[in-house]
């Protein structure tokens, strides 16, 4: 396998990602790793066989996966509308605590809109407009006395396109906690630390930590915006295809990471990888124009639908 | 017989060609270089005519009815307070306005309106403004700015230059790329901690080379102060906000006024030190941008 060697240090040791499976399953991992290629997973999607899938998510299904089944974040009839025109209708899905929540479907189906109306980045679009239900862990997110600073110090959040501030990599990190109100030198350390060792970033920016954030590379970004949600110690992640403008290496990085995030933080992740939604993620939710499809755990997913379109998404036929 | 005539034509065509491309070349050499002949020129004839004026004395003096003693203290003095109070009303208000209208304003159809108006009133004359401060600050609001005071003047000056510092800042603020707001609000930052943090930080080079810039051109303008009553005959530098006041460009015009020609040498002078102020004025915005521009680390 062609990936750089750094990579062994977070221990890609838990499942699915041996490198038996990426030899037999993952096309993408077999691209010779060139920094910064462009959508290096997204591009080979469908030529990605079923069979292969089935192994790759059977082969995760005896994994130490999380069995809490509490309701972390509950959508109860949700509908977005951009204007006139309605993105997301009806949807009901529940995301479990403590587990990783896959959202796929072709593109323009409205998995970044549910992503954004769970910590209400929607109210920022203007013409942007909800209804329905959204609650996490009992509290209506949008009830009109929630007080939205709070709801999105509780749901941290990664882009597509890593979104570091023009500053430093420390100033990047503490910058939540500092809004927050943590004031001492010390404690702002501790907590950049701590977040950047989660991160898997530590080691290689520890020496740098006052250089400027925009010297890291394009998947040492993305890693340090992840590692700034985590400063503020969420509960859940939302996550936007964090990895589709990644080159194979940094991509499975950033994936090892979520395998250990997982449990200690309740996660949705938008991704156009089947592979990666395979490997990564405990239940999987099939959009198709602004619908949900299907839902539920990912080995039922990948292996049996119940839908038609679903297995012809997964599988590649169309999308 | 048509392949000979092509064959004649073509080489002519070239010739052709090739001097419509040279005679343009030349044309757009001579524009470029006309401008600087001019402003060269001019600079020669300044300093021939005001050179031998400039001494220590002419800077400290104030103006006088003899030219060996006449001298520039009080334009020189009233210019700096006209400008640094210039500074502060146009950045506290057209700052804060454009931040206003990138960052708050929702309803789109008030943000037009305004935005309209903006963009009208940087194209009215000064002169214009000018007669609104005598009406609005010297008459209107005399008891707060002194009547023909520095305040008035200042106060007149930023009417002059806020739209142009407005739509700079606006300007600046909208190259903040969108995702730094949203990185941002992700991390449940307010919006007043979103735009102190890192929008306008980001934004401050933009921002801060549309005031420097607009501020130089308000160091030049005459028009309207001489409309709000800045005079020329003033022996005394301003000790304050409410004090009376003249300016360089004011003192310039009245002296190239007289008949004499020691006059018009001292005029001459007193535009060079203009030149010279307005010149480091425009390397301070440079350095800023450049100094600001690196510390932000975009
Ligand atoms: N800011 C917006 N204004 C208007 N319409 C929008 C906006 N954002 C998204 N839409 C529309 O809503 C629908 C869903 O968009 P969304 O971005 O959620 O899709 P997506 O599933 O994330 O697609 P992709 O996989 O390409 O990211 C699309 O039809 C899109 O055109
Ligand atoms: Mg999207």
């Amino acid at each position: 396998m062609v990936i750089e060697t750094s990579d062994s240090t977070t221990g890609r040791s838990s499942v699915g990602h041996t490198a038996g499976d990426d030899q037999s399953g993952d096309p993408v991992a077999r691209v010779p790793v060139t920094p910064d290629t462009d959508d290096g997973g997204r591009s080979e999607r469908p030529e990605v066989a079923s069979p292969s899938l089935a192994a790759v998510v059977t082969a995760r299904a005896d994994s130490t996966a999380p069995t809490d089944d509490d309701v972390k974040i509950d959508i109860e009839g949700l509908n977005v509308y951009y204007g006139a025109t309605l993105a997301l209708s009806d949807v009901h899905l529940q995301v479990p605590s403590g587990q990783v929540t896959a959202l796929i479907g072709p593109s323009g189906c409205g998995k970044s809109t549910l992503l954004r109306s769970i910590n209400r980045m929607n109210d920022l679009i203007e013409g942007a407009r909800v209804t329905g239900g959204v609650r996490l862990g009992g509290v209506d997110v949008y009830d009109r006395r929630t007080d939205v600073v709070l709801l999105r110090k509780r749901i941290g959040m990664v882009f597509q396109k890593s979104n570091p501030f023009p500053k430093s990599i420390f100033e990047n990190v503490a910058f939540g906690p500092r809004i927050a109100g943590v004031r001492g030198r010390e404690q702002l350390s501790q907590i950049v630390e701590r977040s950047l060792t989660r991160a898997a970033l530590w080691d290689e920016v520890k020496d740098r930590l006052h250089h400027s954030a925009l010297q890291l590379s394009g998947g040492q970004q993305q890693r340090l915006c992840i590692a700034r949600a985590l400063a503020n110690d969420p509960e859940v992640l939302l996550m936007d295809e964090p990895a589709s403008a990644l080159d194979p290496a940094s991509t499975a990085r950033i994936e090892d990471l979520i395998f250990e995030l997982r449990g200690q933080y309740t996660i949705v992740i938008v991704t156009h990888n089947m592979q990666q939604a395979a490997r990564v993620s405990d239940r999987t939710a099939f959009f198709y124009q602004g619908l949900l499809v299907e839902s539920g755990p990912t080995v039922e997913m990948f292996t049996c639908p119940s839908q038609q379109r679903t297995e012809d998404y997964i599988t590649g036929r169309f999308g | 017989m048509t392949a000979a005539s092509t064959q004649n034509s073509a080489p002519r065509q070239r010739r052709w060609r090739r001097r419509v491309d040279q005679s343009f070349e030349w044309f757009c050499m001579a524009a470029t270089l006309s401008s600087v002949v001019i402003l060269i020129g001019m600079l020669w004839a300044i300093i021939h005519e005001g050179a031998g004026w400039l001494s220590w004395s002419f800077l400290t003096n104030y103006t006088s009815v003899h030219p060996e003693k006449a001298g520039i203290l009080s334009a020189l003095v009233g210019s700096l307070w006209l400008i640094g109070l210039t500074a502060v009303f146009s950045v506290v208000v057209g700052v804060g306005a454009a931040v206003y209208l990138e960052e708050y304003a929702r309803d789109i159809w008030f943000k037009r309106l305004v935005q309209l108006n903006i963009s009208n009133l940087a194209g009215v004359p000064s002169i214009v403004y000018g007669i609104l401060g005598l009406v609005l600050f010297v008459r209107g609001l005399s008891s707060v700015t002194g009547g023909r005071s520095v305040l008035s003047g200042a106060l007149t000056l930023t009417l002059v230059v806020l739209p142009i510092v407005i739509i700079a800042s606006q300007e600046a603020l909208r190259a903040v790329p969108k995702t730094i707001r949203q990185a941002s609000y992700a991390l449940a930052a307010t919006r007043w901690q979103t735009v102190w943090h890192h929008v306008l930080p980001a934004a401050m080079p933009g921002m801060m080379t549309g005031v420097i810039l607009s501020l130089s051109r308000a160091f030049g303008e005459a028009a309207p102060l001489i409309i709000v009553g800045a005079w020329a005959q003033v022996r005394f530098v301003p000790s304050g906000m409410r004090d009376e006041f003249t300016v360089l460009p004011i003192q310039i015009f009245e002296w190239s006024s007289r008949p004499q020609a020691e006059f018009r040498e001292l005029a001459a002078a007193a535009i060079l030190v203009l030149l010279v102020m307005l010149l480091c004025t425009n390397g301070l915005a440079v350095f800023l941008r450049y100094r600001y521009g690196r510390k932000v680390k975009w």
